[in-house]
């Protein structure tokens, strides 16, 4: 089954990584793309600008309607996500729990529609 | 038993069975939970004029696979239905004689995922393995019949599309989905125990299903398994507890106090059940919360007299407890019973250093001013008593301390 991880960090509470910390934080990232692709599971992921560079489109009788930012204000805002294939929701709570924002931040995990799974 | 009455008991007992194996089969809980109505309207309809057959499960079964055929090929959307369909087409349909498997241990496990919200989990577990109507457990709840059908349909169907797996979890998994399906089984019980007011036939259902649950599982689970032990332990507190559920309130509906029930009236039989089962989880060496309360529980039960409670030994039970769970629920029945084992002044002060956490605790204000009461403090007692009062949410309970408040204001004169 195919699931959507979807990442949620508040951008204000985000800390300043000294470079070594930085460092640290990329490796962890990185290894765990790695594990994900290495198990079959990843089928595609992308990480998101800050909710300042967003822009939300509405069209409503006609008109198209554009505001700065995101959707909603919200006390976490999407970072990013990963599209997994896994057997089973336990499985695809494993990956999400091993994702480095998971220790402070929250992991959606929603699956694809029964049409999207097909594709 | 009318015919009526008695299909109905048979419904009611196999239903979980019956499911557990139609879902092991169909892989998709809502399907399976419609093609089961389905064959109970179709039961209904038969057994009336037959009679109830040899093996009521498997004709259930058989007949529910039947009609789950029939909505897969009515189904509009595609998607699903093609796999179902070709798995059920190339089985061999099970003739009605045959023990039907015992697939109940995954739907338990299903029922009580850590994904369903609690309240989902609960009221998945009553209707689905306990047979309860969909009215009965919104009476449980006190929650409308629409309200409680919704909550149930939504967990089906988030259990189908999330991807739930149907399964007894794997090892390293186990134990905390164990103690998940305790939880679940043990606040069902404490649901019928507990509650005051409300549907009195219901809160006694309540007690019994939960009481049924643990027994299937402890029959379902590896005997050896050392996790067993815990599921005994649920399963003997809970006996224990029920024992005494006659004697709980007065017939004024008004709370009686352990010490106060008439233990004439306590059902003897279930507290040798109970300590019976309580012994089986013993020998397996696996000590846990459950077992510690249960032989708190025991210890009471086997007191011919409230003056003849070994209050020692149940003061070192709560201390084993509070190394296992610690909580501010366990250091206060701790120091109670230290109070009771050694005298109220011995027992005041290990109460009064818990101030702090439990200063929103009702049970510590009540406790503390029984105690206060018990060293002649009155005016610090009749302060803590409405204390207790002003957080107490149950009305029993707070009717059983304003009783006590205006005994103590009575003799202070």
């Amino acid at each position: 089954m195919k699931y959507m991880l979807l990442m949620y960090a508040s951008e204000a509470e985000t800390p300043q990584y000294t470079p070594e910390e930085q460092q640290a934080i990329a490796q962890a990232w990185y290894a765990f793309g790695q594990e994900a692709t290495a198990a079959g599971v990843l089928l595609g992921n992308n990480g998101l600008t800050s909710v300042t560079d967003a822009t939300t489109v509405r069209v409503r009788q006609g008109k198209s309607l554009l505001t700065d930012g995101p959707f909603a204000e919200t006390h976490e805002q999407l970072a990013g996500y990963y599209l997994l294939e896994c057997q089973d929701l336990d499985e695809a709570v494993r990956w999400a729990a091993k994702i480095p924002l998971a220790q402070y931040g929250s992991v959606e995990v929603r699956p694809l529609n029964v049409w999207s799974q097909k594709a | 038993m009318t015919v009526a009455a008695e299909i109905e008991r048979c419904f009611r007992a196999e239903h979980g069975r019956v499911l557990a194996a139609l879902l092991n089969q169909l892989g998709d809980f809502p399907l399976a939970e419609d093609a089961l109505q389905d064959a109970l309207v179709n039961a209904l309809e038969r057994w009336a004029i037959d009679g109830v057959p040899h093996n009521p499960g498997a004709w259930l079964l058989t007949v529910a696979r039947r009609r789950a055929i029939d909505r897969l090929r009515r189904a509009e959307t595609l998607a699903r239905k093609l796999v179902i369909l070709e798995t059920l087409d190339s089985q061999e349909e099970p003739a009605m004689d045959d023990e039907i498997p015992d697939e109940r241990l995954k739907l338990m496990f299903t029922c009580c995922h850590p994904t369903l919200a609690l309240e989902a989990q609960v009221a998945l577990t009553l209707h689905t393995l306990g047979g309860l109507s969909t009215q009965e457990v919104a009476r449980a709840f006190l929650v409308s019949e629409a309200t409680m059908a919704k909550r149930l349909v939504r967990a089906r169907s988030k259990i189908r599309n999330a991807g739930i797996p149907y399964c007894v979890p794997p090892a390293e998994l186990l134990p905390e989905r164990l103690d998940a399906l305790l939880a679940v089984i043990y606040l069902i019980f404490n649901e019928g125990y507990v509650a005051t007011g409300g549907d009195i036939p219901i809160r006694h259902e309540l007690c019994s299903e939960a009481i049924r649950l643990a027994h299937v599982l402890v029959a379902l689970l590896p005997p050896q398994e050392p996790l067993v032990a815990e599921v005994r332990g649920l399963l003997a507190l809970m006996l224990l507890h029920d024992a005494r559920r006659e004697t709980r309130l007065d017939a004024a509906g008004e709370l009686v106090l352990l010490q106060e029930q008439d233990r004439s009236r306590w059902d003897q039989a279930k507290i040798r059940e109970g300590i019976a089962v309580l012994d089986e989880a013993l020998t397996l060496r696996h000590p846990g919360p459950y077992q510690v309360q249960a032989a708190i529980s025991a210890l009471h039960a086997e007191a011919p007299t409230s003056a003849a409670t070994d209050w020692q030994q149940i003061a070192a039970l709560y201390h084993t407890l509070a190394k296992l769970v610690p909580s501010i629920v366990v250091e206060v029945n701790r120091a109670v019973a230290v109070a009771m084992a050694q005298g109220a002044a011995v027992g005041l002060p290990m109460l009064l250093r818990l101030a702090d956490q439990a200063a929103d605790f009702y049970p510590y204000h009540a406790a503390r001013a029984d105690l206060l009461r018990r060293t002649n403090q009155y005016e610090a007692a009749a302060d803590a008593y409405a204390q207790a009062i002003a957080l107490c949410g149950n009305s029993a309970e707070r009717a059983y301390l304003q009783r006590r408040l205006d005994e103590l204001n009575r003799c202070m004169g």
